[in-house]
């Protein structure tokens, strides 16, 4: 795991480097679900270099959380979409940052409320370690060690360019 | 002063009623109903949130609609649902309401839906709760005597949303007996918060309420002069059941006057939607031929009201 490197990496770039990391897994049609709202970007951008037909899934995890008694619910959630049937298919779970596995949790919850999908693959942009669950990235194109109460942040510019910014808790 | 719906952060602890809660936790509710219609919409129609709670549904006061969609939000939530029906149990033996309660946060209650003859019921058990410490028990009103109905006012909202999108240019008329009824005081204040600039209330003066002009709204006697140029029309039941004296001369006279037909509807935006929030007195407030037509949303209304329930409910079992 490397240290953060300063600047940050282009996320444009690693987009085009996660996509180069699944290209050898089209022939089995992936579907591609995006977690709200970092994931569901990557998503998109995966779609076009991918040169895929099928819209991609977006999942919130809201109503799938597992600190739901101590937080309550986020008060900000969106509608989950998922425009294909789940039954069979290869599905990438694509988010931002990997980090404790509770949030992929979730996701895989939620995914199979829907059907009971063929397999299940995980696809993000940077992994920070720091798990508390038996989780894992199936492709990765970063991993970054974190000082405890920093947080790696995809936003999406005004030019709609993803980028990466630092956070403190 | 202190809102007791609202905890030390400002969050929804309780929903007792409309009035006073800031745009902002409308919205939020809203919003959070709209990720709810989803999940109505799979095959598999449950979420974990309220997994190991209990929902106890007490309804002092007949309704088939409310408790049954209550129920269905509680059970989409994955809460355990106990249906208590109070007319045949302890209320009829003489124990009182806040006893009833204490019974059943002993026997662990999460969250009470409480309809209730008496204005101002669920708003004594939340203060109840506070008083006994309960900060993890809520309340959400379904409905007291003449004062409100929240849910059913934000899914009436949450239908306009849907149809008309945004708030800031409508006309809406209420239509009936506005003065026994609790879903119009709830409509009111929704409305009038989400920045609907002219609401107007229509009916006999017999059926309205004194002093609505200080709540924003427009009156009106005469429905064709009402209805000119709306955009949303809530129509309300003739509540036989609530009438008290002779305020009509006969229900043939009423629906002459105040019953929604075709030919008044066309008075309206060609666009308007019509909505009721049931049960429907047809040939009374409303004609079939509008109640079955094109630009009726009642039945949407319905489904709506399982996704704002979740909504509801999800938010206070939170805070």
């Amino acid at each position: 795991m490397s240290p953060l490197p300063n600047p940050l990496p282009d996320a444009e770039a690693q987009c085009r480097q996660l996509a180069e990391l699944i290209r050898p897994q089209l022939h089995k049609n992936p579907a591609l679900v995006g977690i709200f709202s970092g994931g569901a970007w990557i998503a998109e951008r995966l779609k076009t270099l991918l040169a895929l037909e099928e819209d991609i899934g977006m999942i919130d995890v809201s109503f799938y959380r597992d600190d739901f008694a101590e937080k309550g619910l986020h008060p900000q959630c969106r509608p989950t979409a998922i425009p294909f049937d789940v039954e069979g298919r290869h599905i990438i779970l694509v988010d931002d940052v990997l980090y404790t596995g509770r949030t992929t949790r979730a996701a895989i919850n939620e995914l199979f409320d829907y059907g009971r999908p063929a397999s299940v693959a995980m696809a993000v942009l940077a992994d920070r370690g720091g798990r508390e669950l038996p989780i894992g990235a199936t492709y990765c194109v970063w991993d970054v060690a974190l000082q405890d109460g920093e947080n790696l942040v995809l936003g999406r510019q005004e030019d709609g360019q993803l980028a990466w910014r630092l956070e403190n808790a | 002063m202190h809102n007791p719906q609202l905890n030390e952060d400002g969050q929804l602890m309780h929903l007792l009623s409309v009035e006073g809660l800031p745009q902002k936790i409308l919205t939020q509710i809203l919003d959070t109903a709209a990720s709810f219609m989803e999940v109505s919409a799979r095959d598999v129609k449950k979420v974990p949130l309220l997994r190991g709670k209990s929902v106890f549904n007490l309804f002092f006061e007949n309704s088939t609609r409310t408790r049954t969609t209550f129920e269905i939000a509680a059970k989409r939530l994955s809460a355990d649902v106990i249906n208590l029906d109070i007319n045949k149990s302890s209320t009829a033996k003489g124990e009182t309401l806040l006893d009833t309660i204490d019974n059943l946060v002993a026997m662990h209650a999460n969250l009470f839906v409480v309809r209730h003859a008496s204005s101002g019921a669920p708003f004594l058990i939340a203060e109840h709760l506070q008083r006994i410490g309960r900060d993890d028990v809520h309340v959400v009103n379904a409905g007291d005597g003449r004062h409100a109905h929240p849910t059913q006012g934000l899914l009436d909202m949450y239908t306009i949303r849907h149809y008309k999108k945004d708030f800031t240019q409508l006309r809406v008329a209420i239509v009936g007996d506005i003065l026994h009824s609790r879903v119009a005081r709830s409509d009111i204040h929704a409305l009038t918060t989400l920045g609907v600039p002219e609401v107007r209330a229509i009916g006999p003066e017999t059926l309205l309420p004194k002093h609505l002009d200080k709540l924003g709204v427009h009156v009106f006697h005469d429905m064709n002069e009402g209805l000119r140029d709306c955009d949303v029309i809530i129509m309300l039941r003739l509540q036989n059941e609530r009438m008290t004296g002779a305020l009509l001369p006969s229900a043939g006279e009423y629906f002459r006057h105040y019953g929604l037909t075709p030919q008044k509807l066309a008075l309206a935006k060609p666009d308007a939607i019509v909505m009721h929030p049931g049960p429907m007195n047809r040939g009374v407030e409303i004609h079939s031929a509008v109640a079955d037509g094109s630009q009726a949303v009642i039945l949407p209304q319905v489904t709506f009201g399982i996704a704002v329930r979740m909504a509801v409910m999800s938010i206070v079992a939170g805070n």
